[in-house]
């Protein structure tokens, strides 16, 4: 779900801008943001549905531990958003249950 | 014969089998079982109803794994009424795919042999790559053709066990888990089970304990020569389903996942996993399957098949210990239909298949001296 | 694919990994330092590398103090082997990892796991809705991307993470909306009999008592003895319900940070069969070691919080003596050159530790969160309730591993990191048995899930390694 309220930027700090789309749509982030923090300061908390119940899920723990940040990144299924880095182009996806062969 | 109470040694596939069957005709049954890690073949088996194949050296091996195969929609239903659990039993026919001609001339041949000597009643077919491509049409180039029998199936082993476990209880069934038991005493007409927590008496016992058959066997007359031998499984994250029967390496399991197997090794009690021999058997699926490449392992694990001399199952009465008997098999699920409605039967004195005797241990005694 | 030898593999490049690389490399041996991460640092000095001074600045003097441990990586012999996640560590010293989606592996004389702690679970309906996260995801946000959550914007648990977050949101300028303190009433009253011991650390007391006085000089709204969590919405967080003095309380929140303590990461000493013993103060599990963090298998050693809870300079003062005797083993140094040397993290350890039972009886874990209500998702990968956890008990299960093979717990990709304590803790409640007696997950490769591709490309010691089937 997209929200009015994201995650904003605390400085300036480092990182040139990058373009990438999320669900299609165009957000930026910074050189060196990973996946997860692009998805979150454009207000997008969750990332997917799961494979057991359906229910919404997005990224937790932050650190490579809980595997609720799955995302479809450049047409591959199920990879961890927050251990991602973002790149120029780079399109992710919402996964819905469990995943095709990608 | 075999009235009265029941003490059944061993709360795996088997146990728990032979135990519904029991309770399920009325009678007294305490299962006994060990903690929460022991080795246990049931937790870490692959979850073939499979016919084809078994029983090569011996024919009355494959009418039995049949007869098993046939019992178990029946089981899924007793199952399903009694614990309220589906099973995921499928039964659409299996496939034995080849990477080699010769291994599958030969594999061919053996069939058609077992065939023969099963007077021609044995269904099943040798298909060219392009009709197992029609059938499963994921298939990679690198399949030469397979076998497929519309005799077998697959279904969730962990759900089968607690369905077992849950039905039991239900059925009036006592499991008591705990430490091992340790001995088991007989005195004319009954029987004393004897843990570190305690002893127990019952008028009949079922030795069902695995691996630990082979040290509690001789306790009450009986001979149980079964070793371990270790299979190294790989299961992935869930996929869209791609599979629509299972295949002897890989299958598709109801939620998704995709599970991969299996070696079989010489190591004694020894049920890690080792890298190499998973990468080898990783390898072998992706021959199978190529757009497998791509999807994550996301668990391993090494469990301890019960081996008999001769692979094939040991049923026995003890002559000397009258009321205890030995139920010991590597195909847990796949017989575990066979264990509950006709084993279970034949403990209690019930008619069963003429050619039951055959699976006496007296046989490992012959084949030595032959 | 060659894979390469070295005299010691670190895993993990937090203070512990950094600390013990640095007097390796000094030593002149050849060191290979994996992390998944792609900078040094571990989760306390996330980006230190990289981190501007405003972000140093809102962080803290003691996040900033991680740049001195960055030493470790001048020297020629330390190869830091970044982004690359290990999956399996065999007893035979073999480490398989994966990097840029490629396997890969090494060998080492002696491996030292440094790879720190994990969060521990902290279970409530509705802890698996989006925009709920754990305060360290709040602090790593903040370390690497230099983000502030939206508001309103609440923290709840317990534990000096939960504070800290806090006062560097406020240092950042973000309006923290309430924090809903889950420590049980009572603790304090607890922990005092330790308060003459911790006073001789005060050091760590100071900060404590500072971080509170500037939340409430702030204003932040602070709800003490919180019981009953709930978190409420359908596709994200919406609002937090609990009952605190008495009274029902429901927050409104777009984002929640949640936390209840830290505990070790024990997935490789687990899945290496390590002895560890429970720890019912901490309610944790960690590898039995000695203070040069041997354990129970020859070579493998551990430091840093992941042998125990103790801190980051703790944790650098761990991996400090875990390579001494490292650099013994190897006959670089002898025995005694190796105890002069200790002498100085040995009595700093000490120091630290005094602080620990205070803290640790201050900050106990809620109830709720060990042995949480029926409806309660446990096993958020499966979605497997504290319910069914106990309908399997009832089913005979003694342990988690029963459990799991009964109802899925611990199945999926996160292997039980998020399950594992709490399944056992049910368990043992449910039994009204002590929680060694439950036991845990068995774990086992991989570690981290890893494409069949690339477990199937990994070189095999022996050409003819087919699977008989
Ligand atoms: C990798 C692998 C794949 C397999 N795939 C299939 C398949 O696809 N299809 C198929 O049909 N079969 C398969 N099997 C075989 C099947 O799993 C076993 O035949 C079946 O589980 C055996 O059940 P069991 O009860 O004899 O043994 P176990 O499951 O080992 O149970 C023995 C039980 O006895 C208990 N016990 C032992 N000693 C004592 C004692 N002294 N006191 C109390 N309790 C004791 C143990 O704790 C244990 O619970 C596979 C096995 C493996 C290892
Ligand atoms: S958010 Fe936990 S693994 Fe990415």
């Amino acid at each position: 779900m997209r929200n009015v309220s994201h995650f904003r930027r605390l400085d300036d700090a480092a990182g040139g801008k990058v373009t990438l789309t999320f669900d299609g749509e165009a957000i930026e982030a910074r050189a060196g943001d990973t996946v997860a923090a692009a998805m979150l300061s454009a207000g997008f908390v969750a990332g997917r549905e799961t494979p057991v119940s359906g229910s919404p899920r997005g990224p937790y723990c932050l650190m490579g531990a809980c595997f609720e940040c799955l995302v479809e990144i450049d047409g591959e299924p199920n990879r961890q958003a927050c251990m991602t880095e973002v790149r120029d182009g780079m399109s992710v996806r919402r996964m819905h249950g469990a995943r095709a062969f990608g | 014969m075999a009235d009265g109470t029941f003490a059944v040694i061993g709360g795996g596939l088997v146990g728990m089998a032979v135990a519904w069957g029991l309770a399920s005709r009325g009678r007294k049954v305490t299962v006994f079982d060990e903690g929460d890690r022991a080795f246990r073949a049931s937790r870490g088996n692959f979850g073939l109803v499979w016919v084809q194949g078994k029983g090569i050296a011996m024919p009355d091996y494959a009418r039995w794994s049949r007869l098993s195969a046939q019992h178990w929609p029946g089981l899924r239903d007793e199952l399903r009424d009694a614990a309220g659990i589906d099973i995921e039993l499928a039964q659409p026919g299996g496939l034995q795919m080849f990477l080699d001609e010769d291994e599958a001339e030969q594999t061919v041949a053996q069939m058609q042999a077992l065939r023969t000597a099963l007077g021609g009643d044995y269904p099943f077919e040798y298909l060219g790559h392009n009709a197992v491509k029609k059938l499963v049409p994921e298939i990679g180039p690198q399949v030469v053709g397979g076998i497929h029998s519309p005799m077998d199936g697959h279904l969730n082993p962990l759900y089968l066990l607690r369905a077992l476990h849950k039905g039991v209880r239900a059925a009036g069934g006592t499991v008591l888990h705990g430490p091992r038991v340790e001995r088991i005493s007989s005195r004319p007409g009954s029987f004393e089970v004897h843990r570190a927590d305690g002893t127990w008496s019952a008028d009949n016992v079922v030795l069902c304990a695995g691996l630990g058959n082979a040290r509690l066997a001789p306790m009450v007359g009986l001979d149980a020569p079964v070793v371990p031998n270790r299979g190294q499984v790989i299961i992935t994250e869930r996929v869209r389903p791609f599979l629509n029967m299972p295949t002897v390496h890989v299958r598709q399991v109801g939620e998704g996942a995709v599970q991969i197997g299996d070696s079989k090794e010489d190591v004694g009690l020894d049920d890690s996993t080792r890298g190499d021999v998973l990468a080898a058997i990783a390898r072998r699926a992706t021959r199978y399957f190529p757009l497998l490449e791509g999807v994550r392992v996301v668990r391993t694990w090494g469990a301890l098949r019960v081996m008999s001399p001769d692979g094939h199952p040991i049923y026995d009465r003890s002559t000397a210990c009258p009321g205890a008997s030995l139920v010991t098999c590597h195909s847990g699920v796949t017989l575990a239909a066979a264990h509950a409605r006709v084993v279970a039967g034949w403990i209690c004195g019930e008619q069963a298949p003429g050619y039951m005797e055959v699976f006496g241990a007296q046989r490992f005694a012959l084949q030595a001296a032959g | 694919m060659m894979s390469e030898h070295f005299d010691v593999a670190i895993i993990g490049a937090g203070p512990a990994g950094l600390a013990a690389a640095d007097i390796l490399g000094k030593a002149g041996r050849s060191v290979a330092l994996i992390d998944e991460q792609p900078g040094p640092g571990g989760q306390i000095y996330r980006a230190i590398a990289t981190a501007g001074e405003q972000r140093k600045a809102v962080l803290g003097a003691d996040y900033a103090a991680g740049s001195a441990l960055l030493g470790a990586l001048g020297h020629a012999g330390v190869r830091h082997i970044a982004g690359a996640s290990v999956w399996e560590v065999t007893p035979e010293h073999r480490l398989s990892y994966s990097l840029a989606g490629r396997a890969a592996s090494l060998s080492a004389e002696h491996v030292l796991v440094a790879t720190g702690a994990t969060e521990r679970p902290m279970p409530f309906p509705g802890w698996t809705l989006p925009g709920v996260m754990t305060a360290g995801a709040g602090q790593i946000l903040l370390k690497t991307p230099g983000l502030l959550p939206p508001s309103p914007c609440v923290l709840a648990g317990s534990g000096p993470l939960l504070f800290l977050l806090a006062t560097q949101y406020l240092a950042a300028g973000l309006k923290v909306d309430a924090i809903v303190e889950t420590t049980p009433s009572g603790n304090l009253a607890k922990a005092l009999p330790h308060l003459p011991r911790a006073l001789l650390s005060n050091r760590y007391l100071r900060k404590g008592l500072a971080m509170l006085a500037n939340l409430r000089k702030a204003g932040v709204a602070h709800h003490r003895n919180a019981t009953g969590l709930v978190a409420e919405g359908s596709e994200r967080i919406e609002a937090l319900r609990f009952r605190s003095r008495g009274k029902d309380h429901r927050l409104p929140c777009a984002t929640l940070m949640i936390h209840t303590g830290i505990v070790p990461n024990v997935q490789i000493s687990r899945a290496l069969n390590l002895d560890h013993a429970w720890n019912d103060l901490q309610q944790c599990w960690h590898p039995v070691i000695d203070a040069f963090g041997a354990t129970s298998a020859q070579g493998i050693r551990i430091a840093g919080d992941g042998g125990g809870i103790a801190g980051a300079e703790a944790a650098a003062n761990a991996g400090r003596l875990a390579a001494l005797a490292i650099l013994a083993d190897l006959g670089e140094i002898s025995a005694s050159e190796r105890d002069a040397r200790a002498s100085a993290d040995l009595a700093a350890l000490n120091w630290h530790a005094r602080a620990r039972p205070f803290l640790d009886a201050l900050y106990t874990v809620a109830p709720e969160f060990l042995d949480p209500a029926d409806e309660t998702i446990v096993c958020r990968c499966e979605e497997v309730t504290a319910g069914k956890i106990r309908e399997f008990v009832d089913l005979g299960c003694l342990g988690p591993n029963q459990a799991k093979s009964f109802g899925r717990s611990g199945m999926g990709p996160c292997q039980g990191r998020y399950c594992g304590l709490t399944v056992s803790s049910i368990i043992a409640h449910k039994r009204g048995a002590a929680m060694d007696e439950v036991g845990y997950y068995r774990i086992r490769p991989p570690l981290k899930p890893i494409t069949l591709g690339e477990l199937a490309s990994m070189e095999l010691d022996d050409d003819d390694q087919r699977p008989a089937a």
